[in-house]
């Protein structure tokens, strides 16, 4: 993001860990505890735990990848 | 988009009595996360957005992938993900055709062929282009036509927006209108068009995050494509000729008759492919701003392409749910729901008692449509589960349908974040049409670079709260909102005459830009008021009685076109033409583009159009 410091892709990334961070932790509890919403359908899959994770790993590699101060 | 506007607003209007979910404190975190962010890029970006170079053109600096993500997300609005979804179940994989052939080559022509004209001639708007081109008169009439199109969209966005956070949610209109609004003017008046364009890229990457579930385990619980396919086929038997139109991408538009949409090929080639998407893509302010903003040609050129790659793309999270939709969706008691015009919602509106308030009306709508006997007896006495929902509610339903705590919340923050990049592209589109096509000529010549960035912050908050305004008056009067959306189609076409001619034929004179501008505008104008006062007038303007609405913005672009051409040709051969000196840097032929510095192949803006090209080719002919 030129010119303004710290860039959008590290913006992306946090954004993206927060979330799938929240969602991630949500899908254990959901799993752990057998509490599933009863209108949710397919819940079966675990949705929120992979789908979390993967926003998680995504957003993770972007923040270490786009981190500020480090060397282009 | 969109290049044709299907989204039908009316549609939106149908409010149900409750509200398909309700969010969780989870999902509320996730919501008031993205408002957080985005304001925070607001604030953040206020220092870096000082000169007018920064504020309207983001410093000129942008990479090509930011640019070209911002491009498509700019136009990937929360009407154009539940309008499309909601014309997919209507239509059909049909309603494809508005993502690929009318847009794809259109983005390409207008990275290889057009961006050197707009980047060399350093214009900072469309309008201004046409100044230089032309003359002053062509540029006031644009920026007119621009400034008022895009305020008045936006506030039609914005209402529509709010009544889906009504349907789906249960959520005040006007608790919608203000928070979504000032987060919009907050972020884009601090940090101008960067500010929006950071954003753009954000909002992008949610809309995905948030959406691409929904296709995803609809497939898996629909048993895959060919499961889909199947089960297609035997929901709509008997209701064409071939039951799988709804699965052709052009095999039944050799007729109108023949296909869902009541389109024909030559409509969709010239109409919407080249007019509509052409004029939409290469000459509307609000996408091509954002590729002015990039930092070099190179850059200019590839990102219209790196956003073709996505623009193909959308259709998985747009047409696939509402394709998905016709076959999964559910009524309480576990039978297929069938989803309807909003006109049979409106009719069955339900009174206190939760009987529809005037029967007989809403009888004779529900014997217009294809549900159940039984089902519409059920709507009738107000039975419990016994709803109605309109076309446009199917990807919200299938959201409801899979995604729980967090995950709805994402889901929900993608509507909410495609309706806010959409705004802000228009905000930002018209704080710098205003400033500098309208308020510098017209009204202030000498003003200081400063003097002008304060009037692009403040004519974003003039134009939100126009924005507003707009909003409010269609919720009172319903009627215009047909009206503010053809301003679009009924604007692009003559624009897209105009700036062609003047952009590849030297010959082009500016009195014939200005009046093949203006009497284009006229004239398709006109044909739009003589089918509103005429139904009938549709089977003329599409050359067949077998015409549906859908045909008519295609068909009224390609005549509006036709007609602004004759003019600039004609007005051209009789007056005199600009010396071709005065031309360089505007026109085809009269301009040495500037050497590029030589790249890998890998960078190289023709390879990736080629590969642009296969990739559009062979979807056409695996869905023909």
């Amino acid at each position: 993001m030129q010119g303004s410091g710290i860039p959008i892709w590290f913006f992306i990334g946090l954004v993206l860990t927060i979330y799938g961070a929240m969602i991630l932790g949500y899908g254990t509890y959901e799993w752990i505890s057998g509490n599933y919403p009863a209108t949710v359908q397919m819940t079966y899959l675990h949705t929120p735990v992979w789908w979390g994770g993967l926003l998680a790993a995504l957003g993770a590699f972007y923040v270490i990848k786009f981190r500020p101060g480090r060397e282009k | 988009m969109s290049a044709g506007g299907a989204a039908s607003l009316p549609n939106l209007l149908a409010l149900s009595a409750a509200p398909l979910a309700r969010l969780g404190l989870l999902d509320i975190a996730v919501i008031a996360i993205y408002f957080a962010v985005v304001l925070w890029i607001g604030f953040y970006l206020k220092g870096r957005s000082n000169t007018g170079e920064e504020f309207f053109l983001a410093g000129r600096e942008m990479t090509a992938w930011i640019a070209g993500l911002s491009f498509v997300s700019a136009n990937l609005g929360s009407l154009e993900l539940m309008g499309w979804a909601g014309s997919a179940y209507q239509y059909g994989i049909l309603a494809t055709h508005w993502y690929w052939v009318g847009a794809i080559p259109a983005m390409l022509f207008l990275s290889l062929m057009m961006m050197p004209f707009y980047y060399v001639s350093k214009t900072h708007s469309v309008p201004g282009y046409l100044h230089l081109r032309y003359g002053g008169h062509t540029r006031t009439v644009a920026a007119f036509s621009f400034a008022t199109e895009m305020i008045l969209m936006s506030g039609v966005n914005m209402f529509a927006m709010a009544v889906v956070m009504k349907v789906v949610l249960g959520w005040n209109i006007t608790f919608s209108i203000l928070v979504s609004s000032v987060a919009v003017a907050l972020y884009v008046g601090l940090g101008g068009l960067r500010s929006a364009i950071f954003n753009e890229v954000l909002q992008f990457v949610l809309i995905w995050g948030g959406a691409l579930l929904v296709p995803v385990l609809g497939l898996v619980q629909a048993g895959g494509w060919e499961g889909l396919k199947a089960k297609m086929l035997a929901n709509l038997a008997g209701t064409f000729p071939h039951p799988d139109s709804y699965l052709h991408l052009w095999r039944d538009t050799g007729s109108f008759a023949a296909n869902p949409m009541g389109v024909h090929w030559t409509g969709i080639v010239f109409g919407l492919g080249f007019v509509i998407s052409f004029g939409y893509w290469t000459t509307d302010f609000l996408v091509v701003q954002r590729v002015l903003a990039a930092r070099n040609l190179r850059a200019a050129r590839m990102a219209p392409i790196i956003g073709s790659f996505f623009k193909m793309a959308v259709p998985f999270i747009v047409i696939l749910p509402g394709l998905l939709g016709l076959v999964l969706l559910q009524n309480a008691d576990g039978s297929r729901r069938q989803l309807v015009g909003e006109d049979v919602v409106a009719a069955c509106a339900a009174s206190a008692t939760g009987r529809p308030a005037n029967a007989a009306a809403c009888a004779a709508a529900l014997r217009k449509t294809a549900l159940p006997e039984a089902y519409q007896q059920k709507v009738l006495r107000g039975a419990p589960g016994a709803d109605l929902h309109s076309y446009n509610q199917a990807l919200p339903l299938m959201m409801v349908r899979y995604l729980g705590p967090g995950l709805l919340g994402l889901g929900i923050t993608a509507l909410i974040a495609g309706f806010m990049s959409g705004m802000a592209g228009n905000v930002s589109a018209f704080s710098t049409v205003w400033t500098y096509d309208i308020y510098r000529p017209l009204i202030h010549k000498r003003g200081t670079d400063s003097h002008y960035v304060l009037v692009g912050r403040l004519s974003i908050l003039a134009g939100v709260a126009v924005s507003i305004g707009a909003a409010y008056l269609v919720m009172h009067a319903h009627g215009i909102m047909d009206y503010v959306q053809a301003l679009f189609s009924i604007f692009i076409a003559p624009l897209l005459g105009v700036i062609l001619f003047g952009m590849f034929w030297k010959r082009a004179t500016p009195l014939a830009g200005f009046l093949g501008l203006l009497t284009g505008i006229v004239f398709s104008g006109s044909l739009f008021v003589w089918v509103k006062l005429n139904p009938a007038a549709l089977a003329r303007v599409a050359l067949s009685p077998d015409a549906r609405p859908m045909a008519e913005n295609v068909f009224r672009a390609a005549w509006a076109f036709l007609f602004t051409a004759v003019v600039v040709l004609a007005v051209s051969l009789v007056t005199k033409p600009r010396p071709v000196a005065e031309l360089e840097g505007l026109v085809y032929g009269a301009t040495t583009l500037p050497a590029e510095e030589p790249a890998p192949f890998y960078k190289n803006e023709w390879m990736w159009a080629g590969v642009v090209m296969v990739i559009f080719v062979a979807l056409n002919v695996i869905f023909w």
